[in-house]
């Protein structure tokens, strides 16, 4: 029989090498659409181990919104933009035992100054979706839009705000398109269409016009 | 749950979102040369704000929406002269923008979102509602840096605000996860309780140093302020003007509400990471802006070494020192923009009055402009009896009384070194001879004329009446 904890605690393990290992590739492939790929399993097992902390909407949502949609789009304009290899890297390998030794100074500090032991803390109490008993996605939506309420709405703000930023920055008045009006195109008449011709039935006599 | 309470609580910021968003479809709906009807309507949109802010004052603190959104005395000022330095902004930055063909009404919409945003971040009381009016307010300020697309320094003005603003939110989003990890709260009035008693003192004062990265970053303190030079002098001066004057009082709120009303208990930690950034600034700002040709990065480094006598204020970690800042940032909101604003005046088509050689002989060619300059200068470098004058006067006399006369000598050294540049401008306002064919004109408009006018006197003024300011700053912070 395997013990349930031992086997989160394994799984956990297992995701979060998954993650560093994917985090490592995104900056050190290559090829730009293999770094996107590799971007790609990070969220993937990111969101395995919010499962494992039982966040299942958010788990779900990251799977859904970064890896469906926003992924998709960075794949698509990384491979239009055709970006130049050795253009992208310059710097990579001058820059990396600075990086190196920042990175492990940061891990050092927090290591000796918060301390693994941390860890085992339960600071933040048992889960509040557990305690009212009901499903995660169920507590969330709940306290999105009573407690939260404010937040998400300045969220939205945020959102309009990006809208209105990118139509102002990107919108081109281009001379010369041609555009439909569909306005003039519903109000036209026949009469500006076609124009009837009233003509004799029969063939009239030589050398005299009859339609201009 | 949230009631009608809360709503009539935020009706200021409800009003403004409101007012935005028929700004933003009135502008879709108008024709180009109509334009002139939605600035004044947006000025107005700001006078109605301060209207609301100050008329639904309650005369205790409240709070709405559980805790995230407080009402108090300190948002009230704040708000207050916010939305006046908006509505300042706006009136100089018009001809400015017609010359240059920005005049659109994304301008003036983004603006107000940005003010938004400030009004909430000094509101805030829950770490969640500060980071998200920073982000509302900083998004806005990015498009705008960015609007003349056209110029290759205004978008790597952009780019650079961008990446670093960025950078800077990040350290402060994981300052605040450490915090919350260390208080299980991101309600600001329970992580000052809980911050007294937490089990994991390391971890919270880590967070606190991330915290202060981000302030830092925001209030353009050295050694964060890297990207205000290039910032200032990249963007359009219309929108220069306006992120060296509001954002200031906001960046003022955050601190105030990150680290009094949330970390307060740690004040003896953070007082010393604030002093290190004060000196830093004092030296770089001032040091730095002696060797400068261009007026805006001239005023991008002065904006450095005033908010390190800011930060002077905030050392103290008391009512009194508070109350110092808070005079300080309103002063320097208000000296911002009357000095950006004489930028804005003199500037016209194809020409951008951002050298200091541009101002050459301002006395002979208008001489009404050059004494409002000169006025200007002299309240930025502290003569007395300019407003500008008192600001310093107070923070140096707070950080005293919390018992760093060093610090308080430290500034009052830069201080002096500080008058050399301010003089220079002056000087070459007056005593250098214009050169040839330069063409120094005022704005013939006669609402800039007036209200830059009443602008930079008022620092006249404030020189002589600075109290009852100073009692209503006071009169916020509870003893």
């Amino acid at each position: 029989m395997i013990d349930p904890q031992m086997f989160q605690l394994v799984c956990f393990y297992a995701f979060a090498a998954v993650t560093v290992g994917a985090a490592l590739g995104v900056i050190t492939l290559r090829n730009t659409v293999h770094a996107v790929l590799s971007l790609v399993l990070t969220f993937f097992s990111t969101a395995c181990i919010w499962l494992l902390a039982e966040a299942e909407f958010l788990a779900i949502a990251l799977i859904v919104v970064y890896v469906g949609a926003v992924m998709v789009l960075f794949l698509f304009v990384v491979m239009m933009l055709d970006i130049k290899q050795e253009h992208v890297r310059e710097g990579f390998i001058r820059y990396l035992p600075v990086g190196i030794i920042v990175a492990l100074v940061m891990l050092g500090e927090m290591l000796a100054l918060i301390g693994v032991r941390a860890m085992h803390m339960a600071v933040m109490g048992p889960n509040p979706a557990t305690v009212a008993g009901v499903s995660n996605t169920e507590w969330l939506g709940h306290a999105l839009y009573t407690q939260f309420l404010l937040p998400f709405e300045i969220a939205a703000l945020i959102l309009t705000v990006g809208v209105v930023a990118a139509v102002a920055l990107t919108l081109r008045h281009r001379k010369g398109p041609r555009h439909q009006t569909a306005a003039q195109q519903v109000s036209i008449k026949p009469a500006d269409r076609i124009r009837i011709v009233k003509m004799a039935a029969e063939r009239p006599a030589p050398n005299q016009e009859t339609t201009p | 749950m949230p009631n009608i309470n809360d709503i009539l609580i935020m009706l200021p910021e409800l009003y403004l979102v409101v007012a935005a968003c028929l700004l933003l479809l009135l502008d879709a709906f108008m024709k180009p040369e109509q334009r002139g009807v939605l600035h004044w309507l947006s000025v107005a949109v700001l006078l109605v704000g301060i209207y609301l802010v100050v008329a639904g004052q309650p005369p205790q603190p409240v709070v709405a929406f559980g805790g995230m959104f407080v009402r108090d005395g300190v948002a009230e000022i704040l708000k207050v002269f916010a939305l006046l330095c908006t509505a300042l902004v706006f009136i100089y930055a018009r001809p400015y923008l017609i010359d240059r063909k920005l005049f659109i009404g994304e301008f003036y919409t983004l603006t107000i979102f940005a003010v938004i945003g400030i009004m909430l971040l000094v509101s805030a009381g829950s770490l969640v509602t500060v980071y998200l009016g920073l982000e509302l307010l900083t998004l806005s300020s990015y498009a705008l840096v960015a609007l003349n697309r056209d110029s290759p320094l205004s978008s790597e003005a952009a780019i650079k605000y961008f990446v670093l603003g960025a950078l800077a939110s990040g350290m402060l989003l994981y300052g605040m996860s450490m915090v919350y990890g260390a208080t299980a709260t991101l309600d600001l009035a329970s992580l000052h309780t809980a911050a007294a008693h937490t089990g994991m003192p390391n971890l919270l004062l880590f967070g606190l140093i991330f915290m202060i990265v981000g302030i830092g970053f925001k209030l353009g303190a050295a050694p964060f302020h890297m990207w205000i030079p290039d910032v200032y002098q990249g963007s359009p001066t219309a929108v220069t003007i306006f992120i060296g004057s509001a954002p200031k009082l906001a960046a003022f709120g955050m601190a105030y509400r990150l680290l009094e009303s949330g970390l307060g208990d740690l004040s003896q930690h953070w007082q010393q990471m604030l002093a290190v950034l004060a000196v830093l600034s004092l030296a770089i700002g001032n040091l730095v802006a002696i060797v400068q040709t261009n007026l805006k990065r001239l005023l991008a480094y002065s904006t450095i070494s005033h908010m390190g006598y800011l930060l002077l204020g905030l050392v103290n970690a008391g009512p009194e020192g508070y109350a110092s800042a808070l005079f300080y940032a309103i002063s320097y909101a208000l000296m911002g923009t009357a000095a950006f604003g004489v930028i804005l005046a003199l500037a016209r088509a194809g020409f951008e009055c951002e050298e200091i050689d541009d101002l050459k002989g301002l006395n002979q060619r208008s001489p009404w402009m050059a004494f409002l300059m000169m006025l200007v200068m002299f309240s930025l470098a502290g003569v007395p009896p300019l407003f500008g004058f008192f600001a310093k006067l107070l923070v140096l006399q707070a950080a005293i009384h919390a018992g760093m006369l060093w610090l308080a000598i430290v500034g009052a050294v830069f201080a002096i070194i500080g008058l050399y540049y301010y003089l220079r401008v002056v000087k070459v306002m007056y005593f250098d001879q214009p050169n040839e064919g330069a063409e120094l004109k005022m704005q013939q408009d006669p609402s800039v004329r007036v209200v830059l006018s009443l602008n930079a006197l008022s620092l006249l003024v404030l020189g002589f009446a600075w109290g009852p300011l100073l009692g209503w700053c006071r009169s916020v912070f509870p003893g």
